[in-house]
């Protein structure tokens, strides 16, 4: 299933790329002879029909071989691995601090629900979910950079990680404007799945046994609740992955999103198809991942492909 | 004593301690000479820009960026192009001209490459053949199609024979890198005989440039220099503002300019070589026309245009030669701003109730304000403008390949790039015989003046003709911090030395 999905990936990907763009062209300069533009297509290989070019990259990606890029030859595999070094910091740090934020206030505000307080936090994180999340950049650049000078208002250091000081402050901003957003959006589903909980009967069947609030809730509560939240985890994961894209831009940062940008800006078909197919394995992964997560602590879901947990009745 | 007393006094001794210390760390500072005001030989110069090198070798389509960065500062060629635009030995220490003008005898200056080698007459064979050579997709590769042969005399010197004279054959050789021919592929690697070497290069992010210890030349002014690359223009100038980099290449928004001038930043305003065009396809209706060009070009207020776009900077064109080169002429007003001329000559060439066209807008840069002008502008003598947007790749294939467009907006970069009309096969088909005699005389032109009479007639043609509408002549903006010095004024074709560059 995992392996279809992927090949369809690969096949759409590849024709739709080389049916929309020439990557000639971004070679090439005004003064360039017709001559010289077969040349660069001859040398790309991208003159030859498209079954050929087709057959040749799947032979590559079955030895694991991502192919060169086409503007600077260099591996685009390699290339993504250099790349990952500042997006999956990026991705992880922002993640792990949007889950941070998450599930206090959504509890919180699942709690205390019915009282003022508690709707001011469902409210708030509404809005930090709506607010575009370039925005939020901007705006922290704006303030904390360009203003008070607090941090850098964005680029990575040529240092890399040999300096990890030097590249975590590089990252605070970047990483607080998509943990500001994504946090609130998680928020929301930590709120309504902890709503469900908090009206459940087993919790108070729990209660009338004389456990303490507390206590029902983790033993009881959590399992259940966290079980649909692993399928929003793993969807805001891969989301963040990508999402990355419009955040690298704003802090000029050189991940795996600017590598996107300026592969489909250059018409460098082996770079777009890189981070494409890179991304869809990695949503494929996580997705798979999750699924097995939640038969690990529903039991209930082990016996079904796919559990739906209502139409199984308690043994 | 009490402990009272004890603390109270070592209290006032330490606040005594404390006073002296302030006292002293004023007197050193008032009496240190100005140390920040001399210029620190070792710093290392951080540049700001947005014109990233797609690679690093200039015959496979490296892009401008690769000029701004390779040229002079890392690979030297047989000549150098100063920031006057004029032409000066480098590599060629000596040159040697034969009566017809068909023989060039180049004596090399003692250098050697990065990697150690000494440069010899073979790596000049090579760096030229390997130039105009069938792989080669250099921008100026045509330019130098005149060489017949390269033949290497002895270890010091080259001979190079053309098939026609050229008397922009030293210029162009500017622009060619002289590599090691021991180099190997050169697409993400660099070794030259210039004042840097390559240190590092990250794709999407920066290029690093050391000095290059056993240069044969003058040693640079500063320590090193990184390039360090932006995509978004937002984004380079928080850079520059937050002290990131030093300098940027290139502001193309003058709407930030008011803001850095606050700051205290030096705004450093040269001429460029970049025009922006209204070009037609001089091959069919209604643009075959004198009369209908020139009746368009007239409809248009270059100088409001230019007011909006640049703020008062840059410059107005009549032609496509700007003033840095030596065969410009004034002739802005060759083809005045005048609506009642423009529906006169309408009505002369039979368009008197107007007509429509369509304008294919590449939607990089400014192109898409400037074909909501130009709309506007026609709208009122009478012409209807329809704007098509469509992407740099599309225009390529579009507008430069197939010829299949009526009008189009580009701006082009090239310095001495008269020599378009005098191809009537470019994409604008502009086809006068008289042009392409007297341009292809100029290069077998005896002297530089007689290239110039020649060339200016041509110049003249083309305004006269109103081949294209030259909109205006971009200003080179650069904007750097305070106590930078050196930085090259004028940007012809993306050209940037390096080595001058010092700060305090």
């Amino acid at each position: 299933m995992l392996l279809l999905a992927f090949a369809l990936a690969v096949t759409i990907l590849f024709v739709v790329l080389r049916v929309l763009g020439n990557p000639v062209f971004a070679l090439i300069s005004v003064g360039a002879t017709d001559a010289e533009i077969a040349a660069a297509a001859a040398r790309l290989g991208v003159d030859r029909p498209i079954p050929v070019q087709f057959a040749e990259y799947v032979g590559q990606l079955l030895s694991f071989d991502l192919g060169q890029s086409f503007t600077n030859r260099l591996p685009v595999g390699e290339e993504i691995l250099r790349r990952l070094n500042v997006t999956l910091p990026l991705t992880l740090i922002s993640f792990a601090l949007s889950v941070l934020i998450a599930v206090p206030v959504g509890f919180f505000a699942a709690w205390k629900a019915r009282t003022w307080y508690g709707t001011a936090f469902s409210a708030a994180a509404q809005l930090g979910g709506a607010i575009p999340v370039f925005w939020v950049g901007i705006l922290l650049v704006s303030v904390l950079s360009l203003g008070w000078r607090l941090f850098p208002a964005g680029g990575f250091p040529r240092t890399d990680w040999e300096e990890p000081g030097a590249a975590l402050y590089a990252l605070t901003l970047p990483v607080l404007t998509i943990a500001l957003v994504a946090g609130s959006d998680l928020a929301r589903y930590v709120r309504s799945a902890t709503l469900d909980i908090l009206g459940q009967q087993y919790l108070r069947a729990a209660r009338a046994t004389g456990q303490s609030f507390g206590t029902a809730l983790r033993r009881h509560g959590v399992r259940n609740g966290v079980v649909p939240l692993i399928s929003i985890l793993a969807i805001q994961l891969s989301t963040t992955f990508v999402g990355a894209v419009i955040i690298e831009r704003v802090f000029a940062l050189p991940g795996l999103g600017d590598m996107l940008l300026v592969g489909i800006k250059e018409q460098d078909f082996p770079s777009v198809q890189g981070v494409l197919l890179f991304s869809t394995a990695l949503v494929l992964l996580l997705g798979f991942a999750a699924d097995i997560a939640q038969r690990i602590i529903d039991p209930r879901l082990r016996d079904s492909l796919s559990g739906n947990r209502r139409t199984k009745a308690l043994a | 004593m009490t402990s009272r007393r004890l603390s109270r006094l070592l209290t006032a001794a330490a606040a005594a301690a404390a006073g002296a210390l302030v006292l002293a760390g004023c007197a050193a500072g008032t009496s240190a000479p100005g140390a920040s005001a001399s210029a620190d030989p070792a710093a290392e110069i951080v540049v700001g820009s947005q014109n990233e090198p797609t690679n690093l070798d200039q015959i496979f389509g490296g892009s401008s960026g690769v000029t701004e960065v390779f040229t002079g500062n890392v690979y030297e060629g047989l000549f150098r192009i100063t920031d006057d635009a004029e032409v000066e030995p480098l590599l060629a220490a000596e040159t040697e001209v034969s009566d017809d003008g068909l023989v060039y005898t180049f004596t090399l200056q003692d250098a050697t490459f990065h990697s150690g080698k000494a440069l010899t007459a073979d790596d000049v064979k090579y760096s030229l053949e390997r130039f105009i050579g069938e792989d080669s997709i250099a921008a100026r590769k045509n330019q130098l199609s005149v060489i017949d042969s390269v033949d290497v005399v002895d270890e010091q010197t080259v001979e190079v024979t053309l098939s026609q004279p050229s008397i922009s054959f030293t210029y162009n050789l500017g622009y060619v890198w002289i590599v090691n021919s021991d180099a190997g592929d050169l697409t993400t690697t660099a070794d030259g005989t210039g004042p840097y070497a390559l240190a590092d290069y990250r794709k999407g992010d920066s290029i690093t440039l050391e000095v290059n210890a056993d240069y044969w030349g003058e040693a640079p002014a500063n320590g090193g220099v990184v390039y360090q690359y932006y995509a978004d223009p937002t984004a380079l100038n928080n850079a520059l503002l937050t002290n990131a980099v030093d300098l940027v290449t290139s502001q193309s928004n003058p709407d930030s300019l008011a803001e850095f001038e606050a700051a205290g930043f030096q705004i450093i305003e040269g001429t460029s070589t970049t025009k922006e065009l209204l070009a037609f396809n001089d091959r069919i209706a209604p643009f075959d026309s004198v009369e209908v060009r020139k009746a368009v070009y007239s409809a248009i207020d270059r100088q409001k245009l230019l007011d909006a776009i640049w703020d008062g900077r840059g410059e107005l064109i009549g032609s496509m030669v700007p003033p840095s080169e030596p065969w410009y002429l004034d002739l802005a007003d060759n083809n005045p701003y005048d609506p009642a001329l423009s529906e006169q000559l309408l009505t002369e060439a039979g368009y008197a109730d107007g007509f429509t066209f369509t304008l294919d807008t590449p939607d990089s840069g400014v192109h898409s304000t400037v074909a909501e002008f130009v709309k506007s502008e026609l709208a009122k003598v009478g012409v209807t403008v329809e704007i098509n947007i469509i992407t740099d790749d599309e225009w390529y294939q579009k507008v430069y390949t197939d010829t299949d467009f009526q009008a189009t907006l580009q701006g082009h970069v090239n310095d001495r790039d008269i020599n378009f009309y005098g191809n009537p096969d470019f994409y604008w088909g502009y086809d006068n015989a008289d042009v392409q005699t007297w341009l292809k005389e100029s290069e077998a032109a005896a002297t530089v003046e007689e290239q110039a009479e020649l060339i200016k007639k041509a110049n003249q043609q083309i305004s006269d003709d109103a081949a294209s509408v030259w909109l205006y002549l971009n200003p080179q903006l650069r904007i750097a911090a305070d106590g930078v010095t050196g930085v090259p004024q004028n940007g012809l074709n993306s050209l940037f030395y390096v080595y001058d560059i010092a700060k305090a």
